[in-house]
């Protein structure tokens, strides 16, 4: 016998997605959600970010890793509200952690609330947050193939942000081969190139991304 | 890792259904995937073997169906079929286009006894 059932096997990340983003909209806050490998400057960015942005924004931070939090510390070092997401060994983070950790923000007193993701190029791309951006970052010691090889994360971003550029004269990493191949999955993605040890870049990158958080949370 | 919350999904979804129509069996979980979500099936099959142990659904066979990646162009009005590695509209290049089809990931059907 024959059932027809047609049911999303991810729905209920699905449901509680739209849950997050319908009450960050009713509580005007922006969510971000940063993904990338390790070590492609995740962590780095945010902070960064922090500093450029503490003034204008009131900034909150989930941080996601599957163990420990050292991330979380330098953040919380920097006093500003941080909460740290230990998946317990799961390469990603679902919606219902999120719903889950935005009970340890008060939502009234934050303006962007940043999730970085875990540090993996496959997973936390299939899996909505209730985010009103992406951001995927990928270091130039990666190498320039990543975009080809892994074009889900590459294709739902709203920016790529090609880090460590400093570096490029030391690796074989043709910029613009990963920016033709980002716009061409995904056409409305914006290229920055940003070194965040120099500062390089960075400027302009932030100067878009508030712009976007803006228009996110005015009245 | 998250093969096996997909594998887990796909027992929540299929399980209670069957057992709603009285199937004492699951022999076959058909399910519909995109093009663009990157899930391999091979891999679910292993995850669900182990993770159906103990319910009506162990030893079923997972079939996949992939759905090609369509789009609407939202500029020149162009519906259909794109390649994975270029989300434009192919007629007029625009990226101004809405994705009609190709992140899906469902069940869509049993076979029971």
């Amino acid at each position: 016998m024959e059932i027809k059932i047609v049911k999303q096997i991810l729905e209920w990340n699905e449901d509680v997605s739209k849950q997050v983003a319908d009450l960050l909209s009713e509580k005007k806050v922006c969510l971000i959600n940063v993904m990338g490998s390790p070590g492609a400057g995740k962590t780095s960015l945010i902070t960064d970010i922090i500093n450029r942005l503490r003034d204008t924004f009131r900034i909150g931070v989930i941080e996601g890793d599957i163990a420990g939090q050292i991330d979380a510390d330098r953040i919380d070092k920097m006093g500003i509200p941080v909460v740290q997401l230990q998946t317990d060994g799961a390469c990603h983070i679902e919606a219902m952690s999120i719903q889950h950790m935005l009970s340890y923000f008060n939502l009234d007193e934050i303006d962007v609330l940043f999730v970085e993701n875990i540090g993996n190029l496959v997973c936390p791309a299939e899996f909505n947050i209730g985010e009103d951006m992406r951001i995927a970052i990928l270091s130039v010691p990666e190498g320039d193939d990543k975009v080809e090889k892994y074009p889900l994360m590459f294709a739902t971003t709203d920016a790529l942000i090609m880090n460590k550029y400093d570096m490029l004269p030391y690796f074989e990493f043709d910029d613009a081969r990963v920016e033709r191949n980002v716009l061409d999955l995904n056409g409305k993605a914006k290229v920055f190139r940003v070194s965040t040890k120099t500062g390089e870049g960075a400027a302009s990158f932030v100067a878009w991304l508030s712009d976007r958080i803006a228009a996110k949370i005015k009245v | 890792m998250h093969e096996l919350a997909i594998t887990e999904g796909i027992i929540e979804a299929a399980v209670p259904e069957a057992e709603r129509h009285g199937a004492e069996k699951i022999l076959e979980i058909r399910l519909k995937i995109g093009e663009l979500s990157g899930v391999l099936p091979e891999c679910i099959q292993e995850y669900f073997n182990i993770a159906s142990r103990g319910t009506i659904a162990e030893g079923a066979r997972l079939s996949v169906e992939k759905i090609p990646i369509t789009i609407h162009c939202n500029r020149c009005g162009y519906d259909g079929e794109i390649p994975k590695r270029k989300i434009h509209c192919p007629e007029c290049g625009s990226a101004e286009i809405k994705l009609m089809s190709g992140r899906e990931y469902y069940v869509d059907s049993l076979e029971v006894e």
